[in-house]
């Protein structure tokens, strides 16, 4: 399973096994990452699940579709080049070790 | 007040947010949900889109896993109904019990209920036809699904959301399609006669059949099956499946059980999700509760963000806080490849702007009420949706004589009220 590290606003890192398939999002609030508000549970409607993705990543993770790149421009903390919303990565195989930031402010 | 043994009734999306937040916020007390249903907590918003097309398994809709509940001590008892609950006096300090189907006792220093809704029921002749279907729960989902795959002729009967979303399937699906609707537009206890008016349009375009006014009489059958629906000048539309989206009755019997002020089987709560009874919070589908904006009325919200933004403000006032619920409603509703997002509660608007050309497929409807901006329905433009909730959860509004020119950005267009 490919392992993704969260890294919380305190500082706080979490490492966890993501089920492929499963959304960044996903894997965190089932296992309780706190940080990560998905109230939509991953619809791309609410952009409270807003991650800040390891420059190392970018690549692999690609880039945002065009609703996700919309709900962007809406989140809470400021969307820099490395915004992406976490319900929208899915995690695969080749991701393993995918680090990501957790935006500060979601709501 | 400080407790030591916190019930919450419901196991749904605000059930389960109360015990996470009861936990976040620092609660170490004993803790416990009961649900009906036989499983944990889980996400209801896909069984009407994503699991009924089969894009969405069980595992993948539960909010939380199985171990989270149990490294934080959630109990989480499923498949068991509350059916009798008070408390021994009236006074803070007093206990209560509630007692399950199974004869459980449950006692509690601390009570939240979460009940949810149940569909309303739609009471015509030959209402007991297998394959008449309500649409709330995993068990309801799962018996749709099991007919879906053989069903060519659906009916839907009540054109909301959650019929909607299911006519729009079913067309994906390959499914003949009509949607029956008792008033003169769709979707009309939410949104305006321009979204409603476009959403008549845009499912007819994808080849669904929509009869507003209709009206029914019967249900017709072959044996237990039923094949049709009948309309009151005697046509039968042949139906293998027929889904009834009519709304939904809150479940206030526990509340009413206890005392507590219930209005039309809604539970009645403060700012703080404060029950009449000061001891007892509540919070989601069930409950009616003063407009999060302000300006008095009261009101009831069916949705994923009412269920958890109340349920922190519920768990903050039986920590003995006082947050005051002020959270902008938002809402979602995705039918084929139309998002619909709702920022704010139109209820009481006196005038409309509609925002780019609905025949796009692509266009905002805004809200105002004495020339003050009080929502927005958005359909495939996140970018609108998300500048009006912001302004609205900031207290500003948009001049309704500026907010039609799509040669600038919404968000550009936010004032100070």
């Amino acid at each position: 399973m490919p392992e993704i590290t969260y890294i919380s606003p305190d500082g706080t890192t979490t490492t966890l096994d993501a089920r492929v398939g499963d959304s960044v999002m996903e894997t965190a609030v089932k296992n309780g990452v706190t940080g990560i508000v998905a109230e939509c549970g991953g619809a791309c409607a609410c952009a409270t699940c807003h991650v800040y993705v390891d420059g190392a990543f970018m690549d692999a993770v690609g880039e945002a579709g065009d609703l996700e790149d919309d709900m962007l421009d809406g989140t809470a903390s400021e969307r820099t080049p490395h915004s992406r919303l976490s319900c929208q990565i899915k995690m695969r195989d080749d991701l393993n070790g995918l680090t990501v930031r957790i935006a500060p402010k979601q709501v | 007040m400080s407790h030591e043994s916190i019930l919450i009734v419901g196991a749904g999306q605000a059930g389960m947010q109360i015990a996470v937040t009861l936990r976040e916020d620092g609660y170490e007390g004993e803790l416990t949900i009961v649900g009906e249903e036989p499983h944990g907590p889980y996400q209801r918003p896909p069984l009407s889109k994503a699991y009924l097309a089969g894009d969405a398994d069980v595992e993948s809709l539960e909010l939380r896993s199985p171990s989270f509940y149990v490294e934080r001590g959630i109990v989480v008892i499923t498949d068991e109904k509350v059916e009798e609950i008070s408390f021994e006096g009236p006074s803070a300090d007093d206990r209560g019990v509630a007692v399950t189907s199974t004869g459980r006792e449950l006692h509690f220093t601390g009570l939240a209920l979460a009940p949810g809704s149940t569909p309303r029921r739609l009471p015509l002749p030959g209402a007991d036809f297998g394959g008449v279907l309500y649409l709330r729960d995993l068990a309801d989902a799962d018996e749709l699904k099991s007919r879906w795959s053989t069903a060519q002729n659906v009916v839907v009967v009540g054109g909301g959301f959650i019929g909607l979303e299911v006519a729009a399937g079913a067309r994906k699906a390959g499914k003949t399609v009509t949607v029956l609707e008792a008033a003169d537009r769709l979707i009309a206890r939410a949104v305006s006669t321009e979204t409603s008016e476009f959403f008549r349009q845009a499912h007819e375009r994808r080849g669904t059949s929509v009869r507003l006014a209709a009206q029914l009489s019967q249900f017709v059958g072959d044996g237990d099956q039923v094949t049709g629906v009948q309309l009151a000048d005697g046509e039968v539309i042949p139906a293998d499946i027929v889904l009834v989206g009519i709304g939904v009755i809150a479940r206030g019997e526990l509340a009413e059980k206890l005392g507590l002020e219930v209005i039309n089987g809604a539970i009645v709560v403060d700012e703080f999700a404060r029950t009449s009874d000061h001891r007892v919070v509540a919070s989601g589908d069930a409950v009616l509760l003063p407009h999060p904006l302000g300006g008095g009325t009261q009101v009831r919200l069916e949705s994923v963000q009412n269920a958890v933004d109340q349920s922190r403000i519920a768990a903050a006032s039986l920590l003995g806080k006082s947050e005051r619920y002020r959270a902008v409603p938002w809402f979602w509703s995705d039918q084929a490849d139309l998002k619909l997002q709702i920022a704010g509660l139109s209820t009481g608007y006196d005038q409309t702007v509609v925002r780019g050309n609905p025949d796009d497929e692509k266009f905002s409807v805004l809200y105002f009420r004495e020339g003050r901006l009080i929502a927005i329905d958005t359909v495939n433009d996140a970018p609108d949706y998300m500048a009006v909730r912001r302004a609205l959860g900031d207290g500003q509004t948009i001049d309704p004589a500026t907010a039609a020119d799509t040669s600038v950005k919404l968000k550009s267009l936010v004032i100070d009220a």
